[in-house]
């Protein structure tokens, strides 16, 4: 019974040990289905066609190009490798436009007619319609519906994830905003993270550690809505008044309240690093006669160098991942942000504002899930960065 | 001139009372040795002579200690300035994960000196009054963890000659080396004795015989007997003086 | 030897230089408290005057224009309780695996490696994989149950290396004492090391509550409520929470001037929290230190 008893205790224990590893393993597993699914869709909303004249002879159109037809900012079929004449959009929303509600039928049962034969009579018209509203053996042309393209959504530089007729999911955007909110945190972040380090760990009494330490503990356990809120209620009008900005809601507000988040992680990390660096080394220093300073800066600080650069990753770590803080402040224009004065939208966020509006299984969905892919691998080749700084460090004391 | 002079130094860690009411002077080049059990008080003793002991909280000194007749712990001391002038070198050979080089010249940076020339001169100088030029000259650019145990510590000990102290403070500077090492640091302790007061607390009775001309025995915080380091270890006038060094306790 | 010739007042230059640099890191260290002050203090402020009985008793009525928090008060709570109950034994079993059975080599450092890596995932890809696994694949919908799943796997990283450190700094020598007595290294562990690192895991334990209770971008889809007024039946059902509640109210907000309020309000039950946490844990901290120290 006892033997039993230890026997299933140990196989207990060895489970619950390698629960971290598949949880790592189901989030992969569950993060890429959904995600790689995106590549799986059609770029054009599924379920629709985009109908031409029969001579027109353009097939290929990527989902830019569809969205700029539509918005009218593409008017002309030359631009698409065409023959020189006007586009002429048409969505099911125009139909009042070209028909009466009589030729339409009372359960628009001449609809499809009525649309191939608009076609028909308009050589440079492009018609957004149902496949269903597509009459059999009509004398049409069809833009080939291909599938989303990894380049149009890794290197695409428009995040339209709700266009019609044909979404974009261009992530640059997102991805540029996530890196400038993060750089200018650490930016912000890494004098006072270095500074506080250095004071707390060679500095300051053990009375005055005492008291700092909790402080920087208690900054790293607020819940990231109350940094947001504070964020929202104080630094973004601050920042309004002070640059004259038309909103305040930017890249520069989330990266302030991000540098105030990633504080505590880039402080703890580096001054356990720096109260590491052995006494033996200070007290050669010293013996020398070099100041506390001198010690600090020449000795103390370089061989503390990987645990302070640690402690600096995980801080971009910190800030890279952090979702509602940045989504309440940067206001969240999903576009290439010049200056950090701009709103921007970071990847967290977008998965946090959209995911809710996103219908379950649609393409927009599985974007989303795509981001979370993105940001997971972000977030684990900087923890395999910190990992590895840390494991090299340990080789070279040794 | 005496190099080296305690007045009844007392010195307590928080309640403990380490070091009780010790006099003694060391005179000018001389090499004088500590010895004593573990815990006896033999290296605070040493480390109050560079100030070491400030560095650790809670402790505390009465009495005076004077290096060339100027109290070390008086008012207008800088205690920078102090330990220039007297050198240390620990236990374990702690070299700085720097170059050989840097870490021979670290001192003098320390101290303001930034004439190139005159530290690269400097450095070979050290190195080679520490008899370790000719083993690191092509490799003055390696780590210095590079070097054996052995060959670090004599980069330590040319590392403290390079700032040209008056006074050598040297803590168990053997304890953790082999033999051939050992036998290294202690002829170069003897090179040394011309250019520096050297004060060397060791745990090993024969090192103390070899190298030293006087030597202190000290127990419980006490020293109990301070003498030339013949008659120390030939005809000890206390009795537990004798009880240690026939090896009866310690 | 000729001696080096030391610039003169070389040493006066360096003490200023010192007390230069030291009061620019003891300026930015002060500064960093202001912050922190300056942020409590404000929320504490503007937040103190709403605190009420009954704003913590009471549903939110009128659209969330006046009333209570309390339903999201209890749904925190609830939260807290469930992800405690997912993450506490799984997180200390798999701690005392790591420092008790594994075999020091390749196994832990893969697994450290895997927990380390589950500790940076950020709380947003817990959310989205919380939704695709509970929610959607296991069926359980946006519910009590989904979340309490997630933000325990999310605390799990933070128990297990708490509780490993607790025990691995535990002589050696006391478990080889009791197994020389013959007590089998289950019993050892249960009646002798567990105990010992008991007060360090609880205050690891502790710490994770508070990481659950401010946590938001996990529960966005898996269980938080937008206003589900009266308190939840059974675990499938959804619930408020208060940090969900705050960033609704500060970021939605139909009504500034009647809802800021209740958002400060919400701020500072959050914070109060957070205080209670920390103060605890710390506290626990320094009596068991004593505790140890007097033996």
């Amino acid at each position: 019974m006892k033997r039993f008893m230890e026997k299933a205790v140990r196989w207990l224990l060895t489970a619950s040990g390698f629960v971290t590893s598949l949880v790592i393993l189901l989030i992969i597993g569950f993060l890429f289905t959904e995600g790689a699914g995106l590549f799986r869709e059609k770029v054009i909303e599924e379920g629709y066609v985009l109908a031409l004249h029969k001579d027109n002879p353009v097939r290929k159109m990527d989902a830019a190009q569809i969205k700029a037809v539509f918005d009218e900012d593409v008017t002309n079929w030359k631009e698409l490798g065409g023959p020189d004449l006007p586009i002429t959009a048409f969505r099911l929303e125009d139909m009042d436009k070209y028909f009466t509600e009589e030729e339409l039928g009372e359960q628009y049962e001449n609809a499809p007619e009525m649309i191939a034969a608009l076609i028909g009579e308009h050589p440079g018209m492009v018609a957004f319609v149902p496949e269903s509203m597509i009459p059999e053996g009509a004398q049409l042309s069809f833009i080939d519906d291909n599938n989303i393209s990894v380049k149009e959504v890794l290197a695409g530089s428009e995040w339209f994830p709700t266009a019609t007729p044909a979404p974009l999911f261009g992530m640059w955007p997102l991805l540029a905003g996530t890196l400038w909110v993060s750089f200018f945190a650490i930016l912000f972040a890494l004098p006072f993270g270095i500074s506080i380090a250095v004071y707390m760990s060679e500095v300051a009494s053990e009375r005055v550690r005492n008291f700092l330490k909790p402080v920087i503990e208690l900054l790293n356990g607020i819940p990231s809505v109350v940094y947001g809120f504070f964020g929202l209620i104080v630094i973004v009008p601050m920042l309004q008044q002070v640059f004259g900005l038309p909103v305040g809601e930017s890249g520069l507000a989330g990266s302030i309240v991000l540098a105030i988040m990633a504080l505590p992680t880039i402080v703890t990390v580096a001054e356990d690093a720096m109260r590491n660096c052995p006494r033996a080394l200070r007290e050669a220093s010293l013996a020398l006669g070099a100041s506390r300073w001198q010690t600090v800066a020449k000795v103390v600080i370089p061989s503390s160098m990987s645990g302070i650069a640690s402690g600096v990753v995980l801080g971009i770590g910190r800030a890279v991942g952090e979702t509602m803080a940045v989504l309440m402040v940067t206001g969240n224009a999903a576009v290439i942000p010049h200056s950090i004065l701009e709103p921007l939208r970071t990847i967290p966020a977008t998965i946090a504002a959209e995911l809710g509006e996103a219908p379950a299984g649609g393409a927009h969905y599985q974007s989303l899930f795509l981001l979370g892919v993105i940001l997971f691998f972000i977030t684990f080749f900087i923890n395999l960065c910190v990992e590895y700084i840390s494991h090299h460090n340990k080789a070279k004391n040794s | 001139m005496e190099k080296i002079e305690a007045k009844d130094v007392n010195f307590y860690y928080g309640d403990f009372h380490a070091l009780k009411g010790i006099s003694m002077e060391i005179p000018q080049n001389q090499v004088v040795a500590f010895i004593g059990p573990s815990g006896c008080g033999k290296s605070t003793f040493l480390r109050l002579f560079n100030r070491m002991n400030d560095l650790i909280p809670g402790t505390r000194l009465e009495g005076q200690i004077l290096i060339d007749g100027q109290d070390i712990y008086g008012q207008d001391v800088h205690v920078d300035e102090l330990r220039k002038n007297v050198g240390m070198v620990f236990q374990r050979p702690n070299p700085f994960p720097k170059s050989i080089f840097d870490n021979v010249a670290y001192g003098l940076r320390v101290n303001g000196i930034k004439d190139k020339k005159y530290i690269r001169e400097r450095v070979e100088e050290s190195l080679r009054g520490a008899a370790l030029w000719d083993e690191v000259k092509d490799k003055l650019n390696d780590s210095a963890f590079a070097l054996s145990g052995g060959q670090q510590q004599r980069l330590c000990i040319a590392r403290a000659m390079a700032v040209s102290p008056s006074v050598l403070l040297m803590d168990e500077p053997a304890s953790a080396l082999d033999p051939i090492s050992t036998a290294k640091v202690e002829e170069l302790i003897s090179e040394l004795r011309s250019q520096v007061t050297i004060v060397i607390v060791t745990h090993n009775m024969q090192q103390a015989a070899r190298v030293s001309d006087r030597t202190a025995f000290f127990y419980m915080g006490e020293m109990v007997e301070y003498d030339d380091t013949r008659t120390i270890f030939t005809n000890p006038h206390k009795e537990a003086t004798q009880n240690y060094i026939t090896g009866r306790f310690g | 030897m000729n001696s080096p010739v030391y610039p003169t007042g070389y040493h006066l230059r360096k003490r200023r230089s010192q007390t230069a640099a030291f009061t620019v890191f003891r300026i930015l260290s002060y500064f960093i408290v202001l912050v922190l002050f300056a942020i409590l203090g404000f929320i504490i402020y503007r937040g103190a005057g709403v605190l009420s009985w009954d704003f913590l008793t009471k549903a939110p009525e009128d659209g969330m224009r006046s009333g209570g928090i309390f339903p999201a008060i209890v749904g925190t709570l609830l939260l807290m309780l469930g992800s405690a109950v997912v993450a506490f034994p799984i997180g200390i079993m798999s701690g005392i695996y790591m420092n008790e059975y594994a075999s020091k080599g390749w196994v832990v450092k893969f697994i450290r490696l895997m927990t380390n890596n589950l500790s940076g995932v950020p709380s947003i890809v817990f959310g989205l994989f919380g939704m695709a696994l509970f929610v959607k694949y296991m069926g359980f919908g946006d519910s009590i149950l989904a979340g309490s799943l997630t933000l325990g796997l999310l605390s799990l990283p933070l128990i297990i290396r708490t509780t490993e450190e607790a025990l691995k700094d535990i002589p050696a020598g006391i478990r080889e004492g009791s197994l020389a007595l013959g007590a089998t290294k289950l019993q050892t562990i249960w009646k002798v090391v567990l105990p010992m690192g008991m007060p360090r895991i609880i205050t690891g334990l502790i710490l994770s509550l508070g990481r659950v209770s401010g946590e938001t971008a996990p529960i966005l889809f898996t269980c938080a409520a937008y206003f589900f007024p009266q308190l939840p039946n059974s675990i499938l059902d959804q619930c408020m929470a208060l940090p969900y509640h705050l960033y609704v109210i500060s970021t939605s907000g139909t009504d500034i001037e009647a809802q800021q309020p209740i958002a400060f309000g919400t701020a500072l039950v959050l914070i109060i929290i957070v205080l209670i946490i920390n103060l605890l844990a710390g506290g626990l901290r320094k009596y068991f230190e004593k505790r140890l120290k007097l033996k």
